[in-house]
């Protein structure tokens, strides 16, 4: 095999799993290390860079970064990065002054936010302080979209949104609420310079099936849990059936439960291991007693003197395949399930009743407009889309990313420049070595198993709909997760010359992923290692010819716990351990580049 | 200071054995020898080849002199038995051991000083006894310890770090032992697992003196340029003669080989080493000829490794002795030790 390139991003950013798998490429390393140093305030600043709402995601993201995070493999349980998150961001001091702030002087630029929620607010945050005056219109009379609206308060308190809500729109903002936008040609009409579309993907999907519109007591999730948000909805029958088993089925099902239900059944079609919603909110529905119901596919409502009473089920089968698929589906019988209530959570649509299809914003057939999976631009120049507008519904996370790239977009559209030629992304790399044994990171590795949220108990969460269930880890539960985290970020980086290939790290190395072996083509070399490719996914490193064999360094990044022995029982400091810093460009640096550049011209 | 042990994490790639132990159990405490240090590559075969032939740890007692290469005891099988002896005593030690309880696998880690200076006398008798275990020496040609000065094993012509050149004749173990009449005789480098560990199992399943002499570069005090025991020159001028594979009892033999190429060894146990020729003109039948060989090669500069002789029809130490079959320490006290009456009656024969 050629030598591997580590030049570039590419290879150290994939190592790093919790933040290559984090759409906003957040640096959890780093800040899970501050939290170990009790910089909390640092480590929320630093999760702000990116994330930008720290104490919302802390509490409610989707963790792409938990699924993929190396503790995980090299044991059962990944590291709770997401409650660290909500840690740094719940014992911060006063990080006011260190905010971004706008200038008093303007660009001179207008820009209009469609949608007070993540997406839009993420836009704000990073176009205010570059001089641009933002115009946010927002249909309901609060901001935070479906942030406020679909996720239940006793997951996400008030507080805790409008805190970070108005650290951006506290910038200056023009906020105007209760303004739903209702043509985009009139919008276009007012003379912007730029436009950003962040309205969500609002319209929760129907199932049409008989009986659908014979009762008033078959609600649509999404818009059952806005109106419970909003205090409209306040009670709920003893009997409800959720349909479907996402993510929304999770908070409908828990709401049902504080707005008096006692029996709440979620009604799945498909077996387990199909179901959308995430392993950890499945949980948390189930510790609170809903039951899961699987192979249930709906068939019918059925109404008694014209009142809800129940529903026909279909009983499903699968056969399923040896790589998981189903491959055959059956009907096998049918069932009745008694209720009052039912609330639909199967999915939810991008709606633009508002935007014209005149204007020159193109629409694919699934009524989704067609946006630019870099820039964000849509057909139309200076109309842009981010969040669950561009792209339908994914979570909070990429919504925030859509921003920023957005934001950046719309900084080079308004001063005329190339929306493509966008800044690199850079690597640090700087070595770690304090001493002979010394390292300016905790290598040693903790065998702890992952901390456990301690909750409210089941008595009391009930009381109120707006006691926030998880309580956040204890001074104790932080202090053992935080040594959980495997510093992935700290590299191992080899210089093949100064190899003299004396074994060392490879008799060193706990998870056996170092190799010395004569060069081939991959697939014999994977058949020489020390131990089996697990994760073909993983990145996978191979050196230059060393120097008294030719024969290669070959290391395995999958199991790698980062421990630093391979460079500390290096003769030769061929190996090193080096922390790598990943700097991702932003609006605010890509105009300081636009402005050096035109500095350059000009001189 | 961070200074950490190496973590026990047990990963989804680590293997069983037939004990259902990982390799992880065959370890021992963290190495204090230098970075980089052979010795730490040989415990590393050591615990392979224990791991492979599914040994239980508590079936083994690991013996030592002094030195860096004795140190080396405290960082492999931390669940068996363990001596460290007085500086070149090691062979006394484990001749009592082995006196004691034949059944328990012996395994000495020596140097070159402490088998080859202080320790010579005793080194040739545990050969003489053909004493039933492992003598691994780990030759680097230099007195580590003390920082650097030459051994008995170092070359005409090498240089030490400072500059100084040797003058004085190496002592060879593995042609003392072959001239001796040694009955396992052997050559590794530590740099070469794929060679040393066939080599490590095949000296713990021999019935005798398994003597493994093994290259094993002093990282510290002898590793530079005109020095012969540094891991360039070894690598450079190290030749496989011949290459032992080591096969178990209860698997037959899989690989083809070319009939006159391969010659198969049936061990005690039923385990079986093939020999395969790597240097055709290597004779593996004949001591007299395959020391010839050795030293023609030696004066060349040339390092000649493999298991370079073996013989499984010599008696041990117990079959020259014609102990009982179980252990001593198992025997009845009343059988082991059958009191003056019968001292008497012994003393009695001889007047």
């Amino acid at each position: 095999m050629e030598p591997t390139k580590t030049e570039g991003t590419e290879y150290f950013h994939q190592v790093v799993d919790c933040q290559w798998g984090c759409p906003a490429h957040t640096d959890v390393p780093e800040y899970i290390r501050l939290i170990a140093l009790g910089r909390f305030s640092d480590a929320y600043m630093l999760n702000r860079k990116s994330n930008v709402f720290p104490g919302i995601l802390g509490r409610v993201c989707d963790r792409p970064c938990e699924p993929v995070c190396r503790r995980g493999r090299v044991e059962d349980k990944p590291v709770a990065i997401c409650r660290l998150k909500r840690v740094a961001a719940d014992n911060r001091g006063d990080i006011t002054s260190r905010l971004p702030v706008a200038p008093k002087q303007k660009n001179g630029k207008r820009i209009a936010l469609v949608g007070a929620g993540c997406a839009s607010l993420t836009v704000v945050n990073d176009l205010m302080p570059l001089g641009y005056e933002c115009v946010i219109y927002e249909a309901l009379d609060k901001t935070g979209g479906l942030m406020r609206t679909n996720i239940p308060a006793f997951r996400l308190p008030a507080s805790v949104l409008d805190e970070e809500i108005d650290y951006i729109v506290d910038m200056g903002a023009d906020l105007r609420l209760n303004t739903p936008v209702n043509s985009m040609r009139e919008l276009l009409g007012e003379g912007y310079d730029a436009i950003f579309v962040g309205s969500g993907a609002p319209k929760g999907k129907n199932l049409n099936i008989p009986g659908r519109n014979d009762s008033d007591r078959i609600h649509v999730g999404i818009q059952w849990l806005e109106s419970v948000a909003f205090g409209h909805t306040e009670s709920i029958g003893k009997k409800v059936l959720i349909i479907g088993v996402g993510n929304t089925a999770m908070d409908c099902c828990r709401t049902s439960l504080r707005l008096g239900a006692d029996d709440v059944k979620v009604m799945a079609r498909k077996p387990r291991g199909f179901f959308k919603a995430s392993d950890w909110e499945l949980e948390d529905a189930e510790e609170e007693r809903v039951e899961i119901v699987v192979n249930h596919s709906p068939r019918e409502f059925v109404l008694r003197d014209g009142k809800l009473v129940g529903m026909n089920f279909d009983l499903m089968d699968y056969d399923i395949d040896g790589n998981g698929r189903i491959v055959n589906t059956r009907v096998v019988g049918e069932k009745f399930f008694p209720c009052d209530d039912v609330v639909l959570a199967i999915g939810q649509d991008n709606a633009f009743p508002w935007i014209e299809r005149d204007l020159g914003i193109e629409f694919d057939r699934w009524e989704v407009p067609v946006v630019d999976p870099v820039t964000f631009e849509s057909k139309l120049p200076g109309v842009f889309f981010g969040g669950d507008a561009a792209f339908g519904p994914k979570n909070i996370i990429w919504a925030v990313e859509h921003g920023h790239q957005a934001a950046i977009s719309i900084d080079k559209y308004c001063r005329g420049g190339c929306l493509t030629e966008r800044l690199p992304r850079g690597v640090n790399l700087q070595s770690a070595k304090m001493g002979i044994h010394e390292w300016s990171y905790s290598n040693d590795f903790d065998p702890a198993a992952r901390r456990i949220m301690p909750h409210v108990d089941l008595k009391r969460r009930f009381k109120k709909l707006d006691i926030e269930v998880e309580l956040g880890f204890t001074a104790e539960q932080v202090i053992t997760e935080v040594e959980r985290c495997l510093n992935c970020d700290i590299q191992t980086v080899f210089t093949d010359n100064l190899c003299i290939e004396c074994d060392a790290c490879i008799d060193i190395c706990p998870v056996d992923c170092l190799t010395i072996a004569p060069n081939a083509d991959e697939d014999t070399l994977k058949q020489n290692l020390k131990a089996p490719v697990l994760e073909p996914s993983q990145p996978f490193f191979v050196s230059g010819p060393l120097k008294h064999t030719a024969r290669v360094m070959v290391k395995d990044e999958n199991l790698c716990v980062h421990c630093g022995l391979c460079a500390e029982r290096c003769p030769t400091a061929a190996w090193d351990m080096q922390k790598s810093t990943l700097n991702i460009p932003y609006a605010l640096d890509e105009a300081a580049e636009e402005m050096a550049r035109c500095q350059r011209k000009a001189g | 200071m961070t200074f950490i042990a190496k973590p026990k994490i047990v990963h989804k790639g680590l293997s069983r054995n037939a004990l259902g132990l990982t390799i992880r159990d065959y370890e021992g405490g963290m190495s204090t020898l230098c970075a980089g240090c052979g010795h730490d590559s040989v415990t590393s075969a050591i615990v392979q080849a224990f791991f492979e032939l599914d040994i239980p740890p508590y079936q083994v007692a690991k013996l030592s002199g002094i030195g860096c290469s004795s140190k080396t005891p405290a960082y492999f099988l931390d669940a068996s038995h363990g001596f460290n002896a007085v500086h070149g005593r090691m062979p006394s030690i484990a001749t009592g051991a082995s006196a004691a309880n034949r059944r328990l696998y012996l395994i000495g880690v020596s140097g070159d000083g402490d088998s080859l200076s202080i320790g010579l006398g005793q080194f040739s008798h545990a050969l003489r006894r053909n004493l039933d275990m492992l003598y691994i020496i780990e030759n680097n040609g230099v007195y580590g310890l003390t920082k650097g000065q030459f051994s008995a094993s170092a070359d005409v012509g090498t240089k030490a770090k400072k500059g100084e050149v040797n003058e004085q004749q190496p002592i060879d173990p593995v042609q003392m032992a072959m001239a001796q009449g040694g009955t396992f005789v052997a050559r590794g480098f530590s740099g070469d697992k794929d060679q040393l560990v066939p080599l490590i199992k095949a000296g713990i399943k021999h019935k005798g003196f398994g003597l493994i002499d093994v290259l094993s570069p002093c990282v510290t005090f002898n590793d530079h340029e005109d020095s012969t025991k540094s891991y360039a020159y070894t690598r450079r001028f190290f030749h496989p003669a011949v290459h032992a594979d080591f096969v178990p009892p209860a698997e037959e033999i899989k690989a083809a080989y070319d009939d006159g190429e391969v010659m198969p060894v049936e061990m005690h146990d039923g385990s079986k080493i093939l020999l395969r020729k790597v240097s055709d003109q290597y004779s593996v039948h004949n001591r007299g000829h395959a020391l010839d060989f050795i030293r023609a090669h030696h004066r060349r500069g040339e390092i000649i490794t493999g298991l370079l002789y073996i013989d499984e029809a010599e008696p041990d130490m117990h079959g020259i002795s014609r102990t009982p079959d179980e252990p001593l320490a198992q025997v009845p006290f009343g059988d082991l030790c059958p009191g003056s009456q019968a001292m008497e009656g012994l003393q009695e024969r001889f007047r």
